[in-house]
C-alpha cells in the first residue's frame, strides 16, 4: 500500500510531540514514553501517580478528536495487516517494551534528547529489527 | 493544576502523533521500506521530536525542580544489559509485524477503530505477561 510522502505535516507532528514532552517534563518532571505511562498504570506507587498517568492516556486519546473537530476529518489509520499479525505483533510489542523499559517516545525522543546510552542503544536496536522484519515479511516471505 | 497539565502534556502529543503520521502502521510500514513502497515521511516525524525536545530539556532540566512536582523524575542507569538490547530487539520485532508502536497506537484509540483496539489490548497483555515474568518467574529462576 503506498503513502503519500508529508514532510511538513510530519515536521509539525514532531515538533508537538517534542513540545509535549517538554510541558510534561516541565510541570510533573516526567518522561514522555508511552510505553512508561502506560505499564506504571498497572503498578502504581499510589493514588496521584495513577491520576497523572491516566489523564496523560486520556489526553493522547482525545488527540484524534480535536483534529477531527478542528479539521473535519479523523487522523488516516490504514492497517495493511490482518488481525492476526496486530495481535501477535502487539503481544511482542508489549513484551519487548517493558523488558527494554520504553519505546520510541521513551527511548526515541526522550531517552535520545538526554543523550542517554541506553536509549541511543535501545534506539539503534529496535530500528534495526524493525527494518529487518518489515524486510523479511515484504520481500522474503512476499507477505 | 498537575491533572490539568498532564491532560494537556497528552492532548498536544496525541494531536502531534496524529497530524505526524505514526498513527498509521500503512505509512509507519512504508518508511521501513525501503526497498518497496518507501516513504521517509518519519524521518520528519523523529526528527522534529527530538531537536525540539534536545532544546526544551536543555532549558527545563537546568532549573532545580519541575513546576509542580518536587524532582525530576529522570532514569540514571547507564549500562547496557541483555533485558534492555533484547527487549528492544523484541520491540522492534513486534513493531515491524503490526506496524504500531504503543506511542502511535494509544492516541489512535481516539479514532476508534477496531484494528487498534485489537493491538492496544494485545500490548497490554504482553505488558502485562512481561511484568509477572519480571517479577516473579525471572527472580525465582535465577535463584534456582
Amino acid at each position: 500500500m503506498e503513502t503519500v510522502f508529508t514532510p511538513w505535516q510530519s515536521l509539525g507532528g514532531g515538533m508537538l510531540i517534542g513540545a509535549a514532552s517538554i510541558l510534561l517534563m516541565a510541570t510533573l518532571g516526567r518522561i514522555m514514553g508511552a510505553t512508561g505511562v502506560l505499564a506504571g498504570l498497572f503498578s502504581p506507587a499510589n493514588a496521584s501517580d495513577f491520576g497523572w498517568r491516566a489523564l496523560v492516556l486520556l489526553g493522547m486519546v482525545s488527540g484524534p478528536v480535536v483534529v477531527w473537530t478542528v479539521t473535519g476529518q479523523m487522523p488516516q489509520v490504514q492497517v495493511p495487516v490482518s488481525s492476526t499479525m496486530l495481535v501477535i505483533g502487539g503481544f511482542i510489542v508489549g513484551i519487548g517494551v517493558t523488558f527494554g523499559s520504553g519505546c520510541t517516545s521513551g527511548h526515541g525522543v526522550c531517552g535520545m534528547a538526554r543523550l542517554s546510552p541506553r536509549s541511543i542503544a535501545a534506539t539503534l536496536t529496535f530500528m534495526l529489527t524493525t527494518g529487518l522484519t518489515v524486510y523479511v515479511i515484504r520481500h522474503v516471505l512476499g507477505g | 493544576m498537575r491533572h490539568i497539565a498532564a491532560y494537556i502534556s497528552g492532548l498536544i502529543f496525541g494531536v502531534g502523533i496524529s497530524i505526524s503520521g505514526m498513527a498509521n502502521p500503512a505509512k509507519v510500514l512504508n518508511f521501513f521500506d525501503v526497498f518497496g513502497t518507501w516513504d521517509p515521511s518519519l524521518i520528519f516525524v523523529m526528527g522534529g521530536a527530538l531537536v525540539t525536545t534536545f532544546i526544551g530539556y536543555r532549558v527545563v532540566l537546568r532549573r532545580p525542580a519541575p513546576a509542580l512536582s518536587d524532582t525530576f523524575k529522570l532514569p540514571t542507569r547507564r549500562e547496557l544489559d541483555l533485558p534492555l538490547l533484547g527487549g528492544a530487539a523484541t520491540f522492534g520485532v513486534g513493531w515491524g509485524i503490526a506496524g504500531f508502536c504503543p506511542g502511535g497506537a494509544l492516541p489512535a484509540l481516539g479514532t476508534g477503530r477496531p484494528e487498534v483496539i485489537t493491538f492496544a489490548a494485545a500490548l497490554i497483555a504482553g505488558i502485562l505477561v512481561a511484568k509477572v515474568l519480571q517479577r516473579y518467574v525471572i527472580p525465582k529462576a535465577a535463584q534456582a
